[in-house]
């Protein structure tokens, strides 16, 4: 039996305006190369970089959120090496002295909770995009500069699973926090894993190999599950395992060796000289503290207790901040079931939102449209069925679930006097079906309610529909 | 431990410096002579002293994350060696 011992570091990109050390627009996606350049982040010599505020807040925020200490003494350092992607022969990174460590985050795997320590939480810069055209390299440095928080978890990450909840995780708290977008496609979000194999309870650990280019959450666990599986097969017919750097190839669903990394000592890591210490005292770190939002912990129990809801539709609500926050401005309206507002945000919306690709802030939906047509459905007004039209209505087209129904006629129909007719001719024009009810087959039941409903276009009371059948046909 | 001949060819790959045997002999001496400073430096007693990264006595100097374009990025990119329409064009790198 062997175990994967797993280490990541999450690379994510700070929802800054500007970028990490100059004035610059931090926007690199989808725009024209080198539109947002100055001679600070193009390395130009006498410029000098100074630290974005709002940078070190976030990052300090994330900290806080994964239960680090801000570090009250902390320091820039140049990280170097000769590479186009930073013209300069040198990353703006954090080293020795990182602005948050030793913190952790919780994940569920399978109903167990387990912790999963951070390690370290810094700033960087990012580097400028590449483009390998023929004989030349092409470089855009847009995204040179722009804010980069690295977060280190420690190595008890044991499954691919395990990755990739941890993953979820971080990106659900730099999305509560708005410190990123923690969008991979548009790689604000990257990911790297150091992976080994071990036999189960060894106490040494295996050596590593290092996965690179991890940009999707499923790269993570298919690069975990492919490592996992080319390691032990490599132990179990006697090679060795060698220190690499690999790069997940997603097409072919392999790694592949990169050039031999230079390890750390070959960075000549030393402080940055044209920046200044960042010394954060405690009324400072208190200030970050008072700014972060509710996180999804106590989020989670809070909504529980106070709604009653399940666990895992509290989980499904809680996965987004702005979920969570529509969920809670449905539930004020009075009246209002939190576990129908549950029902109808992780069904039907959620639905609707992963058809059309868009998120919860950009619907036409209201809460108090969804309010509203909850209130109709408990009050009789209308059935669910049309409910799930109304909503559909009131996705393309916004407005109120009162008027939806209104002005298209959709009241439900439960006067007895109007479906008594309906239901008698249902019957008349089925003759052989009622003959297999007389002779004590229940099941065509259905076929008849379902046929008075689209004489009614769904509009009759399922429950009065029921009854009158039975009673015109004397089953009562 | 003194510089040796292997140890200025690392540094120069890792700096990409193409050194004659002329110069990388002149840099072994250079060095060691600068280590040999450090070991001058290394007879003080500094017990008590807390270690520095910044000889200025200022901190924290951060500015508003705020968008100041820079007007004259053509004149960025026309000094660089090369370019090819928005993009700046160096020799192929090989990943
Ligand atoms: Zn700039």
């Amino acid at each position: 039996m062997y175990e994967t011992v797993i280490g990541m570091e999450v690379h994510v990109e700070l929802q800054t305006r500007s970028k990490m050390f100059c004035g610059c627009s931090a926007d690199h996606f989808q725009v024209a190369a080198n539109r947002h350049i100055c001679p600070v982040c193009t390395s130009h010599p006498g410029s000098l970089p100074v630290m974005n505020g709002r940078a070190v807040e976030l990052a300090a925020m994330t900290g806080i959120a994964l239960h680090c200490q801000v570090n009250p003494h902390s320091v820039f350092a140049r990280k170097n090496y000769v590479y186009p992607d930073l013209p300069k022969g040198y990353q703006v990174s954090q080293y020795e002295l990182p602005l948050c460590s030793d913190g952790w985050v919780e994940i569920t795997v399978e109903g167990q909770t387990k912790r999963i320590g951070v390690v370290r939480v810094h700033l960087e810069e990012d580097t400028g995009k590449l483009i390998h055209s023929g004989g030349s390299s092409l470089i855009d440095y847009n995204r040179a500069g722009v804010p980069l928080m690295e977060i280190v978890s420690d190595s008890s990450i044991r499954s691919a699973e395990e990755a990739y909840q941890y993953l979820l995780k971080i990106r659900q708290i730099v999305r509560y926090l708005s410190a990123s977008t923690g969008d991979m496609e548009k790689g604000a979000m990257r990911c790297e894993a150091n992976i080994s194999v071990r036999e189960a309870g060894a106490a040494a650990y295996g050596t590593k190999v290092e996965v690179k280019n991890l940009n999707s959450f499923r790269a993570v666990r298919n690069a975990v599950d492919y490592e996992t599986r080319r390691q032990i097969a490599l132990i179990e017919t006697g090679g060795t395992v060698r220190q690499v750097t690999v790069g997940w190839d997603e097409p072919s669903g392999t790694t592949r060796e990169q050039r031999s990394k230079e390890s750390s000592e070959d960075y000549r890591y030393f402080p940055e000289p044209d920046l200044l210490a960042i010394n954060l005292d405690e009324k400072w770190i208190q200030a970050r503290q008072a700014e972060l939002p509710e996180l999804p912990e106590p989020l989670t129990a809070r909504l529980e207790a106070e709604y009653g809801l399940r666990r895992q539709d509290v989980a499904l609500l809680t996965e987004d901040r702005e979920i969570a926050a529509f969920f809670e401005a449905v539930v004020q309206h009075p009246g209002t079931d939190p576990r129908q507002a549950a029902n109808w945000i992780t069904g039907e919306l959620f639905r609707r939102l992963k058809q059309d690709n868009t998120d919860i802030g950009a619907t036409k939906v209201t809460p108090a449209a969804l309010a509203d047509l909850i209130a109709l459905v408990a009050g009789g007004s209308i059935n669910q069925n049309v409910a799930r039209d109304v909503l559909g209505i009131l996705w393309a087209e916004g407005g109120s679930a009162s008027a939806v129904v209104e002005s298209r006629g959709l009241a439900q129909i439960s006067d007895t006097g109007e479906l008594d007719s309906v239901v008698a001719e249902v019957i008349a024009t089925h003759e052989e079906v009622v003959e297999r009810i007389r002779q004590g087959n229940p099941k065509p039941l259905q076929f008849l309610m379902g046929q008075v409903m689209q004489a009614t276009r769904g509009k009759a009371n399922p429950q009065t529909v029921t009854e009158l059948l039975k009673r015109q046909l004397g089953l009562e | 431990m003194p510089v040796e001949l292997k140890d200025v060819r690392a540094v120069a790959e890792l700096a990409r410096l193409a050194l004659t045997a002329e110069e990388e002999t002149r840099l072994v001496s250079q060095l060691n002579e600068i280590l040999g400073f450090m070991e001058t430096l290394n007879e003080l007693d500094t017990r008590g002293v807390e270690p520095t990264s910044h000889p200025v006595p200022m901190e924290n100097v951060t500015r508003k994350d705020q968008i100041e374009p820079f007007a004259a990025r053509g004149d960025l990119m026309a000094a660089a060696p090369e370019v090819a329409g928005d993009y700046y064009r160096v020799p192929r790198i090989m990943d």
